[in-house]
Order: C-alpha cells, then sequence, then structure tokens
C-alpha cells in the first residue's frame, strides 16, 4: 500500500502526552509553513496552493476549501474586519477524531488557522471548541498563550507586517452549533439557530462581516501543504482529491480506533485495522462518516473510503468515523437512539424538523417496544423524503434521515419482524 | 452581584467592545462553573453586565445543553447516550449508576452529590462507553466497578 | 417588467418582490405563517412551499420556500403539484400533533390564520397517535391572554415584539420541540405596542384580554368603519359590537396611516364606552329643601323645551366647543350660537400653539408626512416630544427610520428587503441618525443616536442653533453653550447628508419657541432643496379640526361671562377642569345663570350643569374627524345607542329647533351638517371626499354592518319580544344595521372588517391591497386639508435665546402618559390598571440642592394648584425644572 507510512498530521501526537511545547514544536519544524507564508507567498498563492491541492473540507461537506476562500471579498474596500472561525464544536454521534487533533497537536491548528487567515486576509479569528472538551481546552489556551508569545500571532506577525487575532471560544453545547451559520450565531451570544443562506458567509458571517468557518482537521492539514507542496499532498491520497484522512472505527470490534491513511483508503482496510469484528459476532451494517450518512453494509468492505466514491455508493464519507452494527445488536434500538438524538438537538426554528423528529422517535420507540403498526413504514418512509435535503431550513433534519431511510430499506425485515412479533427481537 | 473576579474573567471574552452580548454563553458558563447553576439573580446580575435583558439572556441559557437553570449535585455526572455507547452497553451503565444512586435521569440525590444526566457523545466513541464527572472523562466504563470511579467524589 | 411562469402561465409582476409576495399578488392561495408583509421572511415555519422548475424541459423540479425565492424574470414554479401539496399538508400535520384541539374554546376561533391554512391545505385526517406536550402559560399582564399550548412556533410575535417595536420582554426560549415564547418570568408586558401581538400571530396564544371578559365571535359583532378618539394621529380602527355593548377594537389597514399596527392605549382604551357612570336621558340639576342639588333624569321633550325656553328668553348664550368633538359637533354648536359666540374650547396657551402651529403648516414651504410615511425618512430630529407617550404610533414608525441608512449596506450585498433576518445581520448595531431632544427621556431614546436634555427653552435655543447651522442665513440664540453648539452641529449635519429629513416638535412643552424652532429647522433644509418633512403632534382626536374653525379660548369665554357680555353657556364634550384653572371654571359655571353640557361623560363640568344631554361616544354616532396633520377621517356609527344617546350634533340641532331658530327640516341629517360646512368654511370644502355620503349604494344596495354569518338576529332579543325586533333605519349613512346589503367589494371607506372566503383572520388584508404593503384597492380612505404652500419663502422665525429660570424657581414641565395622561381611556379598566401613581420628578443635582431622596414626598406649587407626591429621582432629564404627569387625578390641569 502506498504511503500508508505517511501520517503528517498525527506523527506528532502521542496518546496520553500532553503535546509538545512550542520550543520543541518549532524544533521539529513547526511553524515553518508560517515563515514561509508570511515572508514569501501572496494570499492568493496559499489559495492557489490549496486549490491545486484539491483538498476538500474535512468536517462533513467536502466542500473545495480553496474555492470556498476564493469567494471572499479581497482588497482594500473589502468590509473589515474579516474573520476566520475554526469549527470545532465536534459532536456528530461516532465522530471522535478533532478531538486528537485539538488535544493532541494544538500548534498545528493554530499554524493552520495562520495560514488560513492569512490566505482570507482575515483580521480575527476564532476557534470554536465543545464545550465537554476540557483537556483540549487547556491545551488549546496554552498553545495560544505560547504562540503570542513568540509573535506568531498578534501585531505584524514575524515581522511581516500582518496582524491576526485569535481567540478561544468555548460552546455551552448543542449540536446545530456545528452548522456553520448556526455557530456564527453562537458566537454572537445569540440563539443558534442556523441562518438562510444566501448570504454565504463568506460575504456576510460573522456580525455581517466576511467570514470563512473551517474543520479542524482541514486546517490542521494546511501547514504540510505549504511546507511539501502540491504534488507530495496529492501523492498522499489513493484518489482525485489529495491528502490523508483521519479515519475511526467504534462499535463492537476487537480495537476500535483512530488512523491517520491515505485518502481512498478502503472499508476492509479501516476494518482490518480495527481487527475485525469481535468473536462471536459478525458484521450487518457500518455507518460511515458520522451519525447522519447512509448505512453501508458487508459488501461495501471493498469500498474506497472518498467523498465521491461513497456518494456513489448512496452514502456520504461524512467525518470518516465509523460506526460499526453488529449481528446481535438491534437496528431498530440504534436508528431510535440516533433519531432521539438530532430530535433532541433539532434547533426548533423550522417545522419538519422540530415536529417531525420526535414524531419519527415516537414510531420507532413504538416499533422497538412491541407497539408498532403495520402502517408505521409508510409513516417512516413518507417522512425519510419530507424530511429530506431542501425541505428543511438546514441540513441537521436531512442527515437525520440518511440513517433512517438507509436503515428502512437494509433492515426492512428487522422492522417488519419488530411489528409482527409486537416485540423486540434482542430483548 | 457579579464578584470582581467574576468580572474580569467575563470581561476578557469581550472581543469586540459594541457587541457585549457576544460573550453571554462564556459568563453562562463562567458563572456557573462558580455557582453550580445559574438561578435568576446569577442571570440578572450577568444580563446587566453585559447590557441585555433577563429575557434576552434567559432565551440564550435555555437553548443550550450544558447551562442549568434549575440546582444540580455537587458533581454532575454526563453519562454519553449517543449511538456508539449505546451499542457497548449506555442502557446497563445508565441503570447500574441510578441505582447505586437511587435516582431517576435528571435527578440530584438526597445528599445533593451527584446528579445525572444524560449526554450528547462525547467524541470518544473508541473507547466507548464513556461519561464525565464534573470536569473528568471516563472511558470503556465496566458498569460493575462504578464504586471505585464515583468514591472519588465527596 | 419581469415575467413569471405559475403553473405554465406567464405574470408579469413588478420585481423585487419574493415568490411568496407575488403569488399574493395575484391572488393565489399560497399558505404561509412566518412571513407577515411588515416583518418580511424568514424561511422557518416551511408552509408557504412550491415547486421550482430548472428550465421548461425540467419535470422534476424541486421544492423550495416561496417567501425566501426572489420573483427573477423567467423562473418556473408551480403551487399545485402533488409533491409541493402533500408537503403544504404535512407542515399543517406537524404543527396539529401538538395543537389542542380547542377551536371551540378558543377566541382566536373563527378568525384562526391557522383554520384558515389547515383547510387551504386539507389536512384533515390525524395519524399522529402519541401524546401532546403541554406548557405553563403565563400572566402577561391586563391586555394580553397567553396560552401556550396553541403555539405553533413560527416566531412572528418575537420578531415583532422584538426585532420591530423594539420590546425586551418577550423572547424565545428552550430549544427543539420545546421552544417556548413568552417572558423570563409572569410580569406585565412592558410594551405600549403589545396588543398588536394579537393580530400578529396566528392563532390563539396572544388573544385580547379585555375581550375575554365579554367574548364574542367574529361573525357576531356588528362593524362599522372607525377612527381611533385617543390621541391626534387618526389611527383606523374597527370597533365591534354586540348586545348593546363596544367588545373590541381591531386594527383597520390604513397605508397613510396607521398601516397593520395600533398602540394599546388605541387597542384597549374602548371600554370608557360600557361605563355604567355615563348619562343615559337628559339630566336637568334640581335643588331639595336643603338646597343641595342633584340631577334627575328627565324626558327628550322636557329637556328640549326648558332648554329651548331659557335659550328664548333673550339669553346671551355663548358656546364652547371640544377638540375630542367631531366637526359636525363642533360645526353644530357653532352654528347654535353664532360664529362671534363660539370658543373652540381650548385654553389660552393651547389655542396659541395651535393657532402658530397651523400658520406654520399652511403659511410654510415643509410638508407634514402621513403617519405611515414616517418609516420612508433618513434622518429624524425630534424636539420637545415624547413621542411614545404623546403620538405613539409615531414612535413605531421613526423607530423603524433607523434602519433606512444601514440598509444600503445589505442592498450592496444584493440581499433582497424582505430577507429580514440577513438585512439585519448586515445592518448589525449601525443606526441612521435619529437624534431626541426633550426635557426628559422616553423609550424611543435605545434607538437614537444621541439625546439632549433640555428646558423648553433651553430646546428652542438648540432648535434655532440647528436651524442657523444648516442655513447661516437663519436667525441664531446668542451666547448658546459649547454642548448646545456641538449637539446642534452634529443634528445638522445628519440632516443635510440624508436623502429625506424629517423634523418632528409639538405642543407638549407648551412652548411657542421650540415650535418655531422646528419649523425654521425644516425650513432652512426646504432652502437647502432639500424634500424636508416637519412633522406636529397634536394632543386630541380633532384638535387640528378645531384649529380650523375660528373661535376664541377658554379663558375668552370666562372673560365674556364675568364681564356679562354671556350668561347662559352650552359646553360640548369638554370637560373644561381639565383645561383651566379650578378656579377660573369654578366662577364661570356658578356665574353663568345656566349651563348646558352635552357629553357622554358625567365629568366634574357636567356634574355642576344645569342640564346634561347624553351624547354619543365614537361608537354610537357618525362625525369627521382631522388628524394632527389634516387629514379628515370619518368614523362611522357602529350601533345604536341605548336610551336617549345620540349624537351631540342631533342634541344642539333639536336645541336650535327647540329655541325657534331654523326650520325643524334644515339641517336634519348628517350630510346636511356636512354640506353647510363646506359652505361656510372653505378650509373644509373636501372633507366630503373624506367617505361616501348616506346615498352612496353598491348595486343599489345599503353596506351591512353585520356579517352574512350574523347570528341569533331572531333570537337575541327574545327576552323582549319573541317576534324580530324591526331593524333600525340609518339616514344618516349608507350602512344598514343589519347583514341586508351589499356585503363586498364595497370602496375601502366604508370597509370595516377584511374577508374574503377562505381568508377569515388579519392576513385577509393582503387580498384588498393594490400590493403587498401598498394602498387598499381604490385608494386609502380619508383627505387632506393641509397642503403646504409650495415654493414659499416665509421668513424665519426669529431666535429666543435661554432665559434662565428665576434662581431657586424651578419650571414645571407637564408629562405625557399614554396610559393615564387621556381623559376617555383613563376611564377603560385595563388602562386604569397600567396608569402609574402620581408622582414628580427631579434631576439628581436639582433633589441634592434642595436635599431630596428618591421617595420623599413632596409638595409642588404651580401657578395655584399645589400637588403633593412621591419623588421619582431620574438622571435622564433636564436641570432646573419639575416634571409632573399630566391629565392624572389632582393633575388634570398644570399651567
Ligand atoms: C447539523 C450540522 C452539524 C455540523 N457539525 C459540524 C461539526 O461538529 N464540525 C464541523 O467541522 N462541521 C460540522 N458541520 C459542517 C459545517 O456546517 C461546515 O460545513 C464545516 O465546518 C465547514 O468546514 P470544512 O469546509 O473545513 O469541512 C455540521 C453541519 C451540520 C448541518
Ligand atoms: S432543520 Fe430546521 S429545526 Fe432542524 S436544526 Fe435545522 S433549522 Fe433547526
Ligand atoms: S412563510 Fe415561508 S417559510 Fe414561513
Amino acid at each position: 500500500m502506498r504511503n500508508m507510512s505517511e501520517k503528517p498530521l498525527t506523527e506528532r501526537i502521542r496518546p496520553n502526552e500532553a503535546p509538545a511545547s512550542l520550543k520543541d514544536y518549532e524544533r521539529a519544524g513547526g511553524y515553518a509553513s508560517v515563515r514561509k507564508c508570511l515572508s514569501s507567498m501572496q494570499p492568493a498563492d496559499v489559495t492557489q496552493l490549496v486549490k491545486d491541492g484539491t483538498l476538500r473540507g474535512r468536517g462533513g461537506a467536502g466542500f473545495p476549501t480553496g474555492i470556498k476562500w476564493s469567494i471572499v471579498p479581497q482588497g482594500a474596500d473589502a468590509p473589515r474586519p474579516k474573520y476566520l472561525v475554526v469549527n470545532a464544536d465536534e459532536m456528530e454521534p461516532g465522530t471522535f477524531k478533532d478531538r486528537v487533533l485539538l488535544e493532541g497537536d494544538p500548534h498545528q491548528l493554530i499554524e493552520g488557522i495562520i495560514l488560513a487567515s492569512f490566505a482570507i486576509q482575515a483580521d480575527i479569528a476564532y476557534i470554536f471548541l465543545r464545550g465537554e472538551y476540557i483537556v483540549a481546552q487547556e491545551r488549546i489556551e496554552k498553545a495560544i498563550h505560547e504562540a503570542y508569545e513568540a509573535g506568531f500571532l498578534g501585531k505584524d506577525i514575524i515581522g511581516s507586517g500582518y496582524c491576526l487575532e485569535l481567540h478561544l471560544h468555548m460552546s455551552i453545547g448543542r449540536y446545530i452549533c456545528g452548522e456553520e451559520t448556526a455557530l456564527l450565531n453562537a458566537l454572537e451570544g445569540k440563539r443558534a439557530t442556523p441562518r438562510a443562506k444566501p448570504p454565504f458567509p463568506q460575504a456576510s458571517g460573522l456580525w455581517g462581516k466576511p467570514t470563512i468557518v473551517n474543520n479542524v482537521e482541514t486546517l490542521s492539514t494546511l501547514p504540510h501543504i505549504v511546507n511539501r507542496g502540491v504534488e507530495w499532498f496529492k501523492g498522499l491520497s489513493r484518489t482525485p482529491n489529495g491528502g490523508t484522512k483521519l479515519f475511526g472505527v467504534s462499535g463492537k470490534v476487537k480495537r476500535p480506533g483512530l488512523w491517520e491513511l491515505p485518502l481512498g483508503t478502503t472499508v476492509g482496510e479501516i476494518m482490518d485495522l480495527a481487527g475485525g469484528m469481535r468473536d462471536g459476532l459478525s458484521l450487518r451494517g457500518i455507518i460511515p462518516g458520522g451519525a447522519s450518512t447512509d448505512f453501508l453494509g458487508p459488501e461495501h468492505l471493498d469500498l474506497q473510503m472518498d467523498f465521491d466514491t461513497v456518494g456513489k455508493a448512496g452514502s456520504r464519507m461524512g467525518t470518516g468515523t465509523m460506526i460499526v452494527l453488529d449481528d446481535k445488536t438491534c437496528p431498530v434500538g440504534m436508528v431510535h437512539n440516533l433519531t432521539q438524538f438530532f430530535a433532541h438537538e433539532s434547533c426548533g426554528w423550522c417545522t419538519p424538523c422540530r415536529d417531525g423528529l420526535p414524531w419519527l422517535q415516537n414510531v420507532l420507540w413504538a416499533i422497538e417496544t412491541g407497539r408498532g403498526r403495520e402502517d408505521d413504514m409508510k409513516m417512516l418512509h413518507r417522512h425519510t423524503k419530507l424530511l429530506g435535503p431542501g425541505m428543511t431550513f438546514c441540513a441537521l433534519a436531512p442527515g437525520a434521515m440518511a440513517p433512517l431511510g438507509s436503515a428502512l430499506t437494509r433492515f426492512k425485515d428487522d422492522f417488519d419482524q419488530h411489528i409482527r412479533a409486537k416485540r423486540c427481537p434482542w430483548r | 452581584m457579579l464578584s470582581d473576579i467574576l468580572k474580569s474573567e467575563i470581561e476578557s471574552h469581550i472581543h469586540e467592545p459594541e457587541h457585549r452580548e457576544s460573550a453571554c454563553t462564556e459568563a453562562l458558563r463562567i458563572v456557573q462553573r462558580d455557582r453550580g447553576w445559574i438561578d435568576d439573580e446569577s442571570l440578572k446580575d450577568i444580563a446587566e453586565f453585559l447590557g441585555m435583558t433577563t429575557h434576552e439572556l434567559d432565551g440564550v441559557a435555555t437553548f443550550f445543553n450544558l447551562i442549568h437553570r434549575r440546582p444540580v449535585g455537587r458533581h454532575v455526572i454526563r453519562v454519553c447516550s449517543s449511538v456508539s455507547c449505546w451499542v457497548l452497553g449506555y442502557d446497563a451503565l445508565r441503570e447500574a449508576l441510578l441505582a447505586k444512586l437511587d435516582v431517576l435521569l435528571g435527578q440530584t440525590t438526597a445528599d445533593g452529590r451527584f446528579t445525572v444526566l444524560p449526554n450528547q457523545c462525547l467524541g470518544t466513541c473508541d473507547r466507548a462507553p464513556a461519561m464525565m464527572i464534573g470536569a473528568d472523562l471516563y472511558q470503556d466504563i465496566d458498569p460493575t466497578r462504578l464504586d471505585e470511579i464515583l468514591d472519588r467524589y465527596a | 417588467m419581469p415575467t413569471i411562469y405559475i403553473d405554465g402561465k406567464p405574470h408579469a409582476i413588478d420585481g423585487g418582490q419574493n415568490l411568496l409576495e407575488a403569488c399574493i399578488e395575484l391572488g393565489l392561495n399560497v399558505p404561509y405563517f412566518c412571513w407577515h408583509p411588515a416583518l418580511g421572511s424568514v424561511g422557518a415555519c416551511r408552509q408557504c412551499a412550491v415547486k421550482q422548475y430548472k428550465d421548461e424541459s425540467d419535470s422534476q423540479g424541486r421544492i423550495v420556500m416561496s417567501c425566501m425565492t426572489p420573483a427573477t424574470d423567467g423562473i418556473r414554479i408551480t403551487v399545485d403539484d402533488g409533491d409541493s401539496k402533500d408537503f403544504r399538508a404535512s407542515v399543517i400535520e406537524w404543527m396539529m400533533t401538538n395543537h389542542p384541539h380547542d377551536c371551540p374554546v378558543c377566541d382566536e376561533g373563527g378568525e384562526c390564520h391557522l383554520q384558515d391554512m389547515t383547510l387551504m391545505t386539507g389536512h384533515n385526517y390525524r395519524n399522529f397517535r402519541f401524546d401532546k406536550k403541554t406548557y405553563n402559560n403565563q400572566n402577561l399582564g391586563p391586555l394580553i391572554n397567553h396560552e401556550m399550548n396553541r403555539c405553533i412556533q413560527c416566531y412572528r410575535c418575537v420578531r415583532y415584539y422584538k426585532d420591530y417595536a423594539g420590546g425586551g420582554d418577550l423572547d424565545a426560549f428552550a430549544a427543539h420541540h420545546h421552544v417556548y415564547f413568552g417572558r423570563s418570568q409572569d410580569g406585565t408586558l412592558e410594551s405600549e405596542f403589545s396588543g398588536n401581538l394579537v393580530e400578529v400571530c396566528p392563532t390563539g396564544v396572544f388573544t385580547d384580554k379585555t375581550l375575554k371578559r365579554h367574548f364574542t365571535r367574529r361573525w357576531d359583532y356588528t362593524t362599522a368603519p372607525s377612527v381611533c378618539v385617543h390621541c391626534a394621529l387618526g389611527c383606523n380602527i374597527t370597533p365591534g359590537e354586540r348586545y348593546g355593548k363596544l367588545r373590541r377594537i381591531r386594527n383597520r389597514y390604513n397605508r397613510a396611516v396607521n398601516g397593520y399596527f395600533l398602540c394599546d392605549r388605541g387597542r384597549y382604551g374602548y371600554e370608557f364606552v360600557n361605563s355604567g357612570k355615563r348619562p343615559k336621558a337628559p339630566l336637568r340639576l334640581q335643588r331639595d329643601g336643603t338646597g343641595e342639588a342633584f340631577h334627575v333624569p328627565v324626558t327628550r321633550d322636557e329637556a328640549m323645551n326648558e332648554i329651548g325656553a331659557l335659550l328664548k328668553n333673550g339669553a346671551k348664550t355663548i358656546g364652547i366647543g371640544s377638540p375630542r368633538a367631531s366637526l359636525e359637533a363642533n360645526f353644530a354648536l357653532r352654528v347654535l350660537v353664532g360664529a362671534e359666540n363660539f370658543y373652540l374650547g381650548l385654553s389660552k396657551i393651547e389655542y396659541s400653539l395651535l393657532s402658530t402651529i397651523l400658520e406654520i403648516v399652511i403659511g410654510g414651504p415643509a410638508r407634514q408626512p402621513g403617519l405611515g410615511a414616517l418609516k420612508d425618512h433618513d434622518a429624524v430630529f425630534v424636539l420637545g416630544e415624547d413621542l411614545t407617550n404623546v403620538a405613539p404610533l409615531a414612535a413605531l414608525s421613526v423607530r423603524q427610520t433607523i434602519l433606512n441608512q444601514p440598509r444600503a449596506e445589505s442592498r450592496k450585498m444584493g440581499i433582497p428587503d424582505w430577507n429580514d433576518l440577513a438585512v439585519r445581520r448586515v445592518i448589525d448595531v449601525n443606526k441612521g441618525p435619529l437624534f431626541i431632544a426633550a426635557p426628559f427621556g422616553g423609550k424611543l431614546d435605545d434607538a437614537a443616536t444621541q439625546t439632549f436634555f433640555g428646558t423648553p427653552s433651553q430646546l428652542a435655543e438648540l432648535g434655532f442653533a440647528v436651524a442657523h447651522a444648516i442655513d447661516p442665513a437663519c436667525p441664531a440664540a446668542d451666547g448658546i453653550s459649547a454642548d448646545t453648539a456641538a449637539f446642534a452641529k452634529r443634528v445638522a449635519d445628519a440632516l443635510r447628508a440624508a436623502e429625506k429629513p424629517l423634523v418632528i416638535s409639538g405642543p407638549s412643552c407648551g412652548s411657542e419657541s421650540v415650535v418655531r424652532a422646528a419649523a425654521n429647522v425644516a425650513w432652512a433644509l426646504c432652502r437647502t432643496e432639500k424634500p424636508a418633512s416637519l412633522y406636529y403632534t397634536a394632543h386630541e382626536c380633532n384638535t387640528t379640526g378645531l384649529g380650523l374653525m375660528s373661535g376664541g379660548h377658554i379663558e375668552g369665554a370666562a372673560e365674556a361671562i364675568r364681564n356679562g357680555d354671556a350668561d347662559t353657556l352650552i359646553i360640548l364634550e369638554n370637560d373644561l377642569y381639565r383645561r383651566a384653572d379650578a378656579a377660573l371654571v369654578d366662577e364661570m359655571l356658578s356665574t353663568a345663570k345656566d349651563v348646558v353640557v352635552v357629553d357622554h361623560l358625567y365629568h366634574p363640568t357636567a356634574q355642576k350643569a344645569s342640564f346634561v344631554l347624553p351624547a354619543a361616544s365614537f361608537a354610537e354616532g357618525d362625525g369627521t374627524i382631522v388628524n394632527n396633520i389634516g387629514r379628515a377621517q370619518r368614523m362611522m356609527q357602529v350601533y345604536k345607542p341605548e336610551g336617549e344617546i345620540t349624537e351631540s350634533w342631533r342634541w344642539l340641532r333639536r336645541v336650535r329647533t327647540a329655541t325657534g331658530v331654523g326650520q325643524s327640516t334644515d339641517l336634519l341629517y348628517f350630510d346636511s351638517f356636512i354640506h353647510a360646512l363646506v359652505d361656510e368654511i372653505p378650509a373644509f370644502s373636501r372633507i366630503l371626499e373624506a367617505a361616501p355620503s348616506a346615498a352612496f349604494r353598491v348595486g343599489g344596495q345599503k353596506i351591512p354592518r353585520q356579517t352574512h354569518r350574523f347570528s341569533g338576529r331572531t333570537a337575541m332579543k327574545a327576552n323582549v319580544a319573541v317576534s324580530e325586533t324591526a331593524i333600525a333605519s340609518d339616514p344618516d349613512s349608507a350602512f344598514s344595521f343589519s347583514m341586508e346589503g351589499f356585503q363586498m367589494l364595497t370602496p375601502a371607506a366604508v370597509m370595516s372588517s377584511f374577508w374574503v372566503p377562505g381568508w377569515n383572520s388579519a392576513q385577509a388584508i393582503t387580498r384588498f391591497q393594490e400590493e403587498v404593503n401598498g394602498p387598499l384597492e381604490g385608494g386609502d380612505p380619508g383627505i387632506r386639508l393641509i397642503e403646504p404652500m409650495s415654493g414659499s419663502t416665509t421668513p424665519y422665525f426669529s431666535a429666543t435665546s435661554n432665559q434662565p429660570s428665576k434662581a431657586g424657581q424651578l419650571v414645571a414641565i407637564p408629562r405625557y402618559h399614554i396610559f393615564g395622561s387621556e381623559e376617555l381611556s383613563s376611564i377603560s379598566p385595563a388602562i386604569a390598571e397600567l396608569t402609574p401613581a402620581l408622582y414628580v420628578m427631579m434631576h439628581p443635582d436639582d433633589a441634592q440642592d434642595s436635599r431630596l431622596q428618591d421617595g420623599d414626598i413632596v409638595e409642588v406649587q404651580i401657578g395655584g394648584a399645589v400637588i403633593t407626591a412621591p419623588l421619582r429621582i431620574n438622571n435622564d432629564m433636564a436641570r432646573a425644572c419639575v416634571v409632573v404627569p399630566i391629565g392624572f387625578t389632582n393633575t388634570q390641569h398644570v399651567p
């Protein structure tokens, strides 16, 4: 396997160890990209580099990062201040990748933040960190402090004339804060309901000013692209989209965990790293990229994990952290658990999500507890369409429909069995 | 009344003077860390300090998951109830915990020591089941060995 | 003009609007909740879904929210394909999972937008089999009833109350399907505009609490178009009556005036009409053995004969009119006593302020904008007025102006104005210029760029300074302080830089210099080729109308009586104790041989009268009133009052006949008075256009006051007689007192309630507008009587500078309260409950000088009167003055 060995994002991370201090980090080549960029590159160069590197966002949507940046108004008459916001709200069930980067290598993230901010000429950057990530909070606070001390943040960064303020914001908890426009409302101290698009944050974001929201993993990748170039970066991947990706496995496998692997590594290879299913269990389904992606099945072990391929297979790579369903766990119960999550995390702004998801949760619980009815299946199916993309105000509800919709077809027999037997066969 | 220490800590989260209210979620977090929960007086104090109305601030406070508008125990236990932990035995862990503490989900023990709440995915799914007590994260929890953990909290 | 294709058919539209608005304007039934014509779109409820196609070949299409999609040229949509219909029905189905099935006991029932939309989408079969969630309701005070379980979470209430009206004590709480709308804790809503929640809420969450005590279904009201009498702005209203009781007031849309909204005084002040203390028959004063005087009811004939007799016998009669009585009533009095014996019923100072204002707006170049046009201005200077308390709806409109300049930013970014939250996000904390200079702070100050507190003479000085800064040719006050100069410069620069500057002032400071200074500012702008607007408030519903009639003032009338030029006094709808010194009024009433009072209130003046004739309130009679800017509007009689109560003009005509003057046949009907008035006073020549005459018919038929669904017609009087009682005839208006007549398609001026099949709620209004937020089809009712002299170069007023008050003396400044200062509404229980206790207010420094603490009981001597009340200390007010609420018990009149 090509490049399996190269792990630029995680090579410095030592499990259960505090991250390197800025000094050690610099000794190991840290902040070189910032020096290079601020001394010898134009903002447009950075954006071009990222475009050529075909980097796509790691937050779940997979939007091409360079293209996103290039929409930000540039030049003297662009509105000010401009903002870069780091989406570190990681709250998607089954997702535990950003935590590793945040706790393990905060300076790498800050380095990426500076590069992205420079590319869009941001004046202020915020890290929006999920409230439960307390270890990450302490480590990032320390790293930010060090970076200011060393002159990588603040006024006239390492004599380049470029200025950037970086602030850490702790969330007080809501999944919807991960949605970039809801996140901006939360940062403004408002109820975190999403905003209508257009206008997009690039034009009117934080306090109506140009804003880019990027994921932790996306930004942590940047220093390596700047340091080692587009060709190297594309070489890391087995797909047309450059880079490695953090892949994770949770569920009843022998060695659940997280690995940095080339984009395009197959589901099977990742499952092997997880040691396969626990003894006595066999694989029934995989949610490939966090709660809001469609179930894949055992037939997908050869599927390459990258945005387009997984898309073609009828799901999404999402966050790349897989949740495994075994043959001794009730799929109905699992889907109920997921739906309960989405129903509870609905922001309550739009009707289909606010009132539709609790209904689905009720029906799924009824089925799971033996009170299901024949026509419940029709009702569930109908809702997977009614809460689909475009119907609701934001992508939360459609995300909730992904596992449900796919489960309804993939595990139809299990649902029917629950309804007919008036009980859950696994209880 | 907010102490000067609290005020200056909140102040440190106001990065744009014309948007003092933007620090309100941080303020809620900070004051709750100090007072355990956000009572009506704290709400009033923060609102005044940031130039909001109590109604507006309460609208924010009640929107989010981590802010308590009701009293809680000395230690808040947040049991991860999301999918990976569910697959790996959230139900059993929860029931064991509730039985041990003799409370229902969301309740506080008679001695005011613990409050048990479900929590959304704690982002440590490879080490499920997981829970937090105060600021401490516990992973790969074996429900039969809860005492060891709970005994660490007075 | 862009063309859009709806279900294949091309439609030409104006452009700029969104698809929902376009569909509404085309008369299509697309359901919606969160969109509101005054609040714009936010895309929350998802009810307005339609299907959009990429092009002709696209047969798939995709669902979009019509309220969030610009109606761009060539766009193709369908409103009735299966998918979008199914989705729209599902939205109702979701809302219904929790909405209680309590329509029969819900006050909204029958005029509920949720009921209408449910029918429109066709959702009817309940599939949801689980429990509904329930909420606790809150006590929100005497005006608004709260029933949260009915909420469908459209977010309209917060968006209106907080974003539009600037209220701070209503918000959204919690998340997911627990979202709650109310206050952090129970408590009376603080906004003076809270009543509009009743009409903004599409279902029964916020309903009229005063209506609850005498509830009536929408179709059971007897209604007629009317005009609010509780201030001078002339907001259009629809009063509703049943069983001889006035039940409620609803907003009546008029783009040129109040648009969609009313203030709480206008909505809830109506209950004085139902007061048991009102005289229902003529009263005659008589004395018992002990000489104790008291009133006894007498028949109409007795009253007319006796009054006729005492006027005949060579009595020297004078009449005192009223700024709260209709033109026709005042004119009837003028006709009865003769123009030379007619007094306007204003105090000397009210009189001179009014005359000055009229000179300015008639003779000067600056035009007075209509209330509805205030919000279109982009820089505002308020001089000497507390708008929220004196001209409430003007305050609400001025609040909107601060968005106008910043909105340029969002437009530059291509964000349509209807995309409300996106626009507000870009505007952020930016504010267009709004400068408020007044003796004390007001509720609008939070929207102001900067405020200035000063005594009336300091305010005048400031005004003149502003005018001088705009046009150096305009005289300046000399020796002004640096602060005043600096503030003046800021104001002047802002007004000069604006496209549509607006100057607002009025009589509330009791200072002519303030009024003149404001005129100078507007005129100075006019000379710099700016279309500057000048807006004066007034205090009562027909003050300006009265001013257009000539006549003396109350002190003049007192004089006439004192020196024997007059011995008999006829007082029209006027409690003189509210206008002049008690001593003076006492003298007047005791000196006069006889006093006849025509009024619907039994106030202190009436209590001393030899005769009291029971007059109709606004709801019980026809009349024309002229609002502060000179817009004449018609109040149509809603119902026939009980007993002998009838319009003042009718009483005065009867008196005239009884005295033998004139024929019993002339001035017989309402229209006869209007025609006579037009013939006699040119200023009123256009009031005929204010509303159709009594002869007006549609399809040969009168216009019914009752809906075609009116119930109980034969049964409601069964306790009196089982046979259907005769329907009263109405010779004075085009209306019938029944459900007979032409129900729809009537011109706006005679349109009392807006209804089309399927649209039973307040939302039906869009069906009657030429375009969304446009004028009513056929034009908004009412007619302007005052237009400025175009191109006039009226000379500036000369400046007056500040005269500091004598050492140790404080200037007394009256403070008007929206709740408590106005005579009629303060009798209504709900308003009375909101009226603050009497107090006096001082600046901390002045309080210190006189060693006073907040809460101390202080005695203030003003002219003859002495007021005793607790002291309020307030930073936001001028120095060297003491502020006293006016119009309260003990402060009816503050000289
Ligand atoms: C309901 C919802 C939750 C989301 N949560 C997250 C999150 O926790 N972290 C994240 O990076 N992106 C999250 N996203 C995606 C963000 O909206 C946004 O697309 C992403 O942060 C952009 O960063 P990227 O371009 O670097 O991927 C979420 C989206 C939705 C609709
Ligand atoms: S789909 Fe609607 S209710 Fe759900 S989270 Fe998004 S905006 Fe909120
Ligand atoms: S009216 Fe369009 S979404 Fe509510």
